[in-house]
């Protein structure tokens, strides 16, 4: 039997203090004493304005993509009435919150806040749908003096609104992999990570013991001087979510490692190896303001300003739940090559000859889901759009689309860039939880949705990889036949005639 | 042009010889090729990597340039590209990429 997507949730972590402190380009444009940093901290958006920003609201799932296309662009010049930070599954959480929630899944030390900082949050904390089951745990904090002397001392610091609060310290003197901006990367990673699966078992009514395996598949890597992506993320976030009889391991593929892992879920799920497999992806401390010199060329809000994260449930067929199609997988292989033809090729269009079915067979499909207003101003164009006009276009060459069809098929088929770009994050997965529920209403019969990385980042190959996965309506467990009596005496008979021909051949 | 591609071509030119080199690109807009075009030919527009200020004179050609498609077996130029020059503006890149090697392109 097919397993389901029985659950998913989405949510964003607003950190503009964390995006000026530890985001690559900021680093960079810091490092070379630019006046980009001061011209950056002008287009600093407030908590506030991220929670209206429709993109954000579609991503935690207030709205539905379909409802963001028709929202007049630029975006961040159109807030959204009747926004909310939270969302049936999901949430944008403010900086201020998610300092408490990294001491909280920080198992070292190694996040220090202020004491003032910390008492000062216990209203917050106790409103908090996540953390106020925490509260115990919160440690007290420290002096603004000790504060000092650890960021003296290499540590990086946590500020709100430029003010200092805290820092995150080396966990080691000499060892790299253990600096301080790495344990910064890292435990916001594991904590934006813990706030998606909190979500993914509290607003789905899940029992979170009964959750047996966790694949964590985000883009960083933990570990020391000896093994430094040791992992093992899965492991580490599934402690703190209170999954007390989960293990896990890490997949990593970069953009494409949330698809891989949906596919491994399922696998194993499918197998009757685990009943109940959670996937999970942290947010990119790296990756925030990415795009920053643009965005203040144009004189726009640095929109890169979230951390994204997100959590699917892949359980045992229940007869309801959207199943995932493991019999319609697409993948890059290693003789495929690199044109982005022989790309679509292979992760699209190559799984749905296998099956007998065409391009225009399936509804919807979810590639690489940036937001446009992020890429377009740095030069990379909308990249969703830029996928679905290549999926039309095999559809021409294939003969199952003419021309004049195109971009009537890029409509219905597509779906407008809503995610922020934290790699992983808008990689396929962003559209699994619309998926499902537009497949539950009788929207939508089914979705593909595709992974794509970029490996040659790594250095270690010049190959390109991606995979695909279809996820359809499910057509029900059907009843098995009772075998009755009369039906067992009948196949014994009728073996046991077959048995005495044989010996009578002899 | 990435700082560490810019390095490959000046590389590639003075251990082959400018003239015996062709830059092939695969840039998905115009503007976007003309500067990779410009910087291989002319000089890095930028001024930020290798070659800022080196002029390579490089003869250099988009993927769908008609020039490039000629010379390219059809069944393998279909296979490949086919789909792409749906996809893409070819007039608008082709011109820009040719306009570029008329003004800078030594070999």
């Amino acid at each position: 039997m097919y397993p389901v997507i029985k659950a998913a949730s989405y949510i964003l972590v607003h950190t503009p203090n964390i995006m000026i402190e530890g985001g690559t380009t900021q680093q960079l444009e810091r490092d070379s004493q630019s006046d980009y940093m001061d011209q950056a901290l002008k287009h600093i958006r407030s908590f506030q304005e991220a929670v209206l920003y429709a993109p954000n609201q579609a991503y935690i799932g207030n709205i539905t993509p379909e409802v963001l296309e028709n929202i007049p662009r630029p975006w961040y010049k159109n807030p959204l009435d009747n926004s909310s930070r939270y969302s049936k599954h999901g949430e944008i959480m403010p900086e201020d919150e998610f300092y408490i929630l990294m001491q909280i899944c920080d198992s070292f030390d190694l996040v220090k806040l202020d004491k003032d900082f910390v008492e000062n949050m216990a209203s917050k904390i106790s409103q908090h749908p996540v953390l106020r089951d925490y509260a115990d745990k919160i440690k007290p904090g420290i002096n603004k003096g000790e504060i000092e002397a650890f960021i003296g001392n290499g540590a990086v610091p946590l500020r709100i609104n430029g003010n200092l609060v805290g820092c995150v310290r080396k966990a080691h003197d000499k060892d790299i992999n253990l600096s301080s901006h790495v344990m910064l990367e890292n435990i916001a990673t594991k904590a934006s990570a813990v706030l998606a699966l909190r979500h993914l078992v509290q607003d789905n009514n899940i029992d979170a013991d009964s959750i047996e395996y966790v694949i964590e598949c985000s883009e960083e890597a933990c570990g020391d001087m000896n093994q430094r992506g040791g992992g093992n993320f899965a492991k580490a976030v599934a402690e703190i979510a209170g999954f007390s009889n989960a293990t896990g391991s890490d997949t990593r593929a970069f953009c494409a490692g949330p698809t891989h892992a949906l596919i491994n879920a399922s696998a194993l799920v499918k197998a009757g190896i685990y009943k109940n497999v959670a996937i999970v992806g942290g947010g990119a401390v790296a990756k925030l303001g990415m795009n920053g010199r643009d965005h203040v060329k144009n004189d726009m809000p640095l929109l890169e300003d979230v951390l994204g994260g997100f959590a699917i449930l892949v359980s045992e067929n229940d007869g309801i739940n959207p199943i995932v199609n493991t019999d319609i997988i697409g993948r890059h292989t290693v003789k495929t090559g690199s044109s982005p033809q022989q790309v679509i090729q292979s992760i699209v269009a190559d799984p749905l000859d296998r099956a007998g079915m065409s391009l225009t067979d399936i509804d919807k499909y979810s590639v690489e889901m940036q937001n446009p207003e992020i890429t377009e101003p740095a030069g990379a164009g909308d990249v969703p759009k830029s996928n679905y006009k290549m999926i039309a276009a095999l559809a021409v060459k294939k003969g199952q689309l003419t021309r004049a069809e195109m971009d009537g098929f890029i409509d219905a088929h597509g779906l407008p860039g809503f995610a922020p770009t934290q790699g992983h994050i808008p990689s396929g997965v962003p559209y699994v939880g619309p998926a499902r529920e537009a497949i539950l209403s009788g929207e939508i019969k089914n979705a593909m949705i595709i992974g794509k990385g970029s490996l040659f980042l790594g250095r270690m190959t010049n190959q390109f990889d991606g995979v695909s996965v279809v996820l359809s309506k499910n057509p029900g467990i059907a009843e098995e036949s009772p075998i009755n009596e009369d039906k067992i005496r009948k196949i014994i008979a009728s073996a046991l005639r077959d048995l005495a021909s044989h010996l009578g051949e002899d | 042009m990435d700082l560490e591609i810019q390095q490959r071509v000046k590389d590639m030119a003075e251990k082959y010889g400018p003239e015996n080199v062709i830059v092939m690109l695969g840039s998905a807009e115009a503007e976007a090729a003309g500067l990779a075009a410009e910087t291989v030919s002319n000089g890095d527009p930028t001024y930020a990597g290798p070659l800022a200020g080196v002029s390579l004179g490089l003869a250099v050609y988009h993927i769908l340039e008609p020039e490039v498609k000629a010379e390219i077996d059809p069944t393998v130029y279909d296979n490949e590209v086919g789909m792409m020059e749906m996809v893409l503006d070819v007039d608008a890149i082709s011109k820009e990429v040719k306009s570029i090697r008329e003004q800078y392109s030594k070999y």
